[in-house]
């Protein structure tokens, strides 16, 4: 039980970040299907930062992990963000659709992960700088299996977190992000304000693309442990992620607890499953499962509250009437 | 110092092949209230967009306070203090009132680089050292005290970022209690509204009210409303003008888009018209009269007078009896309302906003299931019925809500295609029939008077009034035995009104039943044969139009007097002649008791 829950909330951090990164978006008025491309360009960009530090180490196994651990979020960061700048562009200033632009993108995004992963990314200290990444608090053994759950995670998994909580009191309390909900419920009342909706979107595009690409870089150096072998898991998280944004109400607080469900039920066949494949993919269904049922008691009730921003997914053109 | 708040010279704007506004000049005096007059099209919301920075003008220049300035975006707008009360809101519905309120207001300048030379010139202007006369000898030493001075200053030039950070951040942070902090703001100009409410919970007056508060919080000094009494009873109205006469009190420009004449009159202190994109001249309200603005506006004399057809009444086409109707949240909007309406006869429906009317007609076309009640249309029970039976048996409905293009025509959709869209399906084979419609959307075009560059414009393009003329105009072109419709010249200019007022009474008298919904008591006075008078969706009664007073209805309207319970021995809205004897009705009502209702809405 211990050990589930560990590595459930161990797990949700790569949700997190998506899911995160998502709302952000979202709440400009974008649906970014983009997100499974962006993040696995994220794990792109923070690997390959990781292996040049680790390369330019003379002694590879002790490396600095302040440094180590500022250049991997860095580079995914940065990564992830020239991936969402193309989605912006085409998006916002060439008013393209969003959901076949988003689509292309991941397209675009796996293969461009995996022919970096494949020709630029030297793996082999990744096990090392694997360790350093994803080590706990100190003090996380002598607390038992509370310490077990809550601080034996590495540093990225608490930096999830905070950022929901910095992203929710963003939105929540902060005009800045008043303006960012306007933007993506009524633009052209967010316009007639003064606001100015192109740099709102922009900016929320990057920086949740940025976030989310933390993800995948998160998953294959502190989960996975250095592992890695192709760009379909990273992507599939990011479907997820996509998914219980829905599954959150577009809120990052709520959407802790809810990646720490996903987490769950994702780590949950290969607790109970077996060897019984087939439990274990209909466990494996149960999250898209839930996401169609949370959108249909959004639909059977309407409440107004639980809504998708109302300008999601649409283009906004000042002179249209 | 010149009086002139705001002054437009020759200003041009085209839009493709159409031409909204060629050399338009407007003068705008600071504590004044201005009418923008014109038909439908002429180019008066284009115009007011211009000066709010939505659209930036081909040709010509816009002066405020007399100098010449470019409004490029409402940002500027709002930095040389325009304020501009859109005739759809620009609000966002999941805010409250003071969220959207607070929106996008801007912090106070605080430039570093400013301070910081405030700063440096309170540097002490003595030397560091200072000359010490000890005896004879004269020494040099530092001077603690202006080193002090010195030091405190550079200290507190580090620190000025950290205090733009901070201010920034209290700025930026939304309190908990920001709507009470507002409120006193609304109480200062007596609003009365509860700012915590939610955009979406609220009637349109209140909604325009938060627009109101939004453009004088922020500091407006000239105010712009696109037709705001569109949409509001007449207290609402008197109400509105209330606030605008105090504003203008206060110094304020306020420049008002109404079709309203009695309104301009009322309230203005100059009338600018616009006719057909081109200015036309402004004149003293107190020189002017009705009759004239109206010549100005339309360009040629026109008959006020609306003629009533009289025909002979056929049979009851459409009997209700005892209808209930419950709105969208579950409360009932109509209660045990009866009425009849005869072929060859116009009922008119008055009532404030909201009283029902919406539901009303979706209940008879089918669009929502009603509670209790009976509808038939010559004898045949219609409840329950799928819209396209309904419209096969020839009842049409068209409702003009307030937005205009939300109910009726599909927006990207061109006039040719809006045509097609409920007769589709009545030619043979796989396709659809394109030819026809285009013909029909021309003859319609023309007839109408329809402004469009093309029949394959999106309705959308087109201006409020035209996409009204198109809605209405093919309700009309399908021929049916009942009309429904509600709100049909709504926001449309004089001549137009006519055209449709021709059309009702041309269908009248081809023994068509009519149920006119409208707002304008004089136009249903002259137009309709018998008024129904709907208060909170209940019936006050039904009175011939020639028998009644325009106070009468407004008396009934507000509640105040129920004529069927004055005379309750007459059976108001029960045919005598009806298809059905009244052990039928019961049966009728019976069967539609808890159910009744078309489930595919």
């Amino acid at each position: 039980m211990v050990q589930l829950l560990q590595s459930a909330i161990r797990f949700s951090a790569v949700f997190l970040f998506g899911c995160t990164g998502e709302i952000l978006t979202e709440k400009s008025g974008h649906l970014n299907l983009g997100i499974p491309g962006i993040m696995c360009g994220g794990t792109a960009g923070g690997c390959l930062g990781v292996a040049l530090y680790m390369a330019s180490l003379s002694d590879p196994s002790k490396p600095d992990y302040f440094a180590l651990v500022m250049i991997g979020i860095l580079m995914a960061f940065l990564f992830a963000s020239i991936l969402g700048g193309i989605y912006a562009l085409l998006t916002v200033s060439l008013k393209c659709n969003q959901n076949i632009t988003g689509l292309a993108l991941t397209t675009f995004g796996t293969g461009f992960a995996q022919f970096i992963m494949d020709n630029f990314v030297e793996r082999g200290n990744f096990s090392v700088a694997s360790t350093y990444i994803a080590q706990g608090f100190p003090f996380a053994q002598k607390l038992g299996w509370f310490g077990d759950i809550f601080f034996s995670h590495g540093i990225l998994v608490y930096l999830a977190i905070i950022i929901a909580l910095v992203v929710s009191f963003f939105l929540k309390r902060s005009k800045i992000g008043l303006g960012l909900r306007a933007v993506g419920e009524n633009p052209g009342a967010a316009d007639a304000v003064g606001i100015k909706v192109d740099k709102y979107k922009y900016i929320s595009i990057l920086v949740g693309s940025g976030i989310a690409g933390l993800g995948g870089f998160f998953y294959v150096m502190d989960y996975a442990q250095g592992m890695y072998d192709s760009y379909a898991t990273i992507e599939a998280f990011g479907w997820l992620a996509i998914a219980l944004v829905i599954f959150t109400l577009w809120r990052p607080n709520l959407a802790i607890i809810g990646s720490i469900v996903f987490g769950i039920l994702y780590v949950l066949p290969y607790f109970v499953g077996g060897d019984s494949s087939t439990r274990s993919a209909l466990i494996k269904l149960i999250p898209y499962v839930v996401t169609v049922l949370v959108l249909l008691v959004i639909s059977i009730t309407g409440s107004k509250k639980a809504q998708p921003p109302s300008a999601l997914g649409l283009t906004y053109f000042r002179e249209e009437r | 110092m010149s009086n002139v708040a705001l002054e437009l010279k020759n200003i041009t704007k085209t839009f493709g092949s159409v031409i909204a506004n060629k050399n338009v000049n407007l003068v705008l005096e600071k504590g004044e209230i201005l009418s923008l007059l014109g038909e439908n099209g002429s180019g008066k919301t284009t115009l007011m967009n211009m000066i709010s920075g939505i659209y930036y003008p081909d040709e010509g220049e816009i002066y405020i306070d007399g100098k010449l300035t470019h409004i490029t975006s409402p940002q500027d707008a709002f930095n040389y203090k325009i304020g501009m009360i859109h005739q759809h809101f620009k609000l966002v519905d999941v805010f409250s009132a003071a969220d959207n309120i607070l929106l996008g207001e801007k912090m106070p300048t605080y430039s570093i680089r400013e301070n910081a030379k405030k700063l440096l010139e309170t540097l002490p202007q003595e030397s560091l050292i200072k000359e010490v006369k000890k005896g004879e000898k004269v020494s040099k030493t530092l001077d603690f005290k202006v080193l002090g001075d010195y030091a405190l200053t550079y200290l507190k030039i580090c620190a000025l970022p950290f205090i733009k950070l901070g201010k920034f951040v209290q700025f930026d942070f939304l309190a908990n209690n920001r709507a009470k902090k507002l409120q006193e703001v609304a109480d200062k100009y007596g609003f009365e509204i509860d700012l915590n409410k939610k955009i979406y919970d609220m009637s349109v007056s209140e909604k325009q009210t938060v627009e109101i508060i939004k453009v004088l919080y922020r500091g407006a000094e000239i105010l712009i409303l696109d037709e705001p009494t569109a949409v509001l009873t007449p207290q609402e109205i008197k109400k509105l003008f209330d606030v605008l006469r105090k504003m203008r009190e206060g110094g304020k420009s306020i420049i008002i888009i109404t079709h309203k004449l009695n309104e301009v009159m009322e309230i203005s202190d100059k009338v600018t018209i616009l006719r057909k994109g081109e200015y036309i001249g402004t004149v003293e309200t107190k020189d002017t009269s009705e009759k004239e603005l109206t010549e100005m506006m339309v360009g040629k004399k026109i008959d006020l007078k609306i003629e009533r057809t009289i025909t002979d009444f056929d049979k009851p086409l459409l009997e209700i009896r005892n209808l209930s109707i419950n709105g969208d949240d579950g409360s009932s909007k109509i209660e045990d309302v009866s009425f009849y309406i005869r072929g060859g006869e116009i009922l008119g429906v008055a009532g404030i906003a909201g009283c029902g009317q919406k539901e009303l007609c979706e209940a008879i076309a089918g669009l929502r299931k009603i509670e209790n009640g009976a509808i038939c249309h010559k004898g045949d029970s219609i409840v329950g019925l799928p819209a396209k039976a309904i419209i096969d048996k020839g009842i049409s409905m068209s409702f003009i809500p307030e937005d205009r293009l939300g109910m009726g025509l599909a927006p990207n959709f061109s006039i040719t295609d809006n045509m097609m869209l409920k007769t589709y399906n009545d030619n043979k084979g796989p396709f659809v029939d394109r030819k026809t419609a285009r013909k029909n959307a021309e003859a319609l075009i023309k007839k109408l008077e329809i402004v469009t560059p093309s029949t394959e414009t999106p309705v959308r393009r087109l201006s409020g009034g035209n996409v009204q003329k198109v809605l209405v105009g093919r309700e009309i072109e399908a021929g049916p035995n009942v009309i429904i419709t509600a709100y049909p010249v709504r926001g449309l200019d004089i001549n137009s009104s006519y055209a449709i007022y021709n059309i009702l009474n041309e269908q009248k008298s081809k023994g068509t039943g009519i149920l006119f919904i409208g707002e304008d008591l004089d136009v249903m006075l002259a137009l309709c044969d018998k008024i129904m008078v709907l208060c909170h969706g209940k019936n006050m009664g039904i009175v011939h139009a020639g028998k009644v007073t325009k106070e009468q209805l407004g008396l009934m309207m507000t509640g105040s007097l129920d004529l069927t319970e004055v005379n309750a021995e007459k059976n108001y809205g029960i045919a005598k002649d009806s298809h059905l004897t009244e052990e039928q009705w019961e049966e009728e009502k019976e069967k539609t008791e808890g159910k009744g209702e078309n489930e595919d809405e």
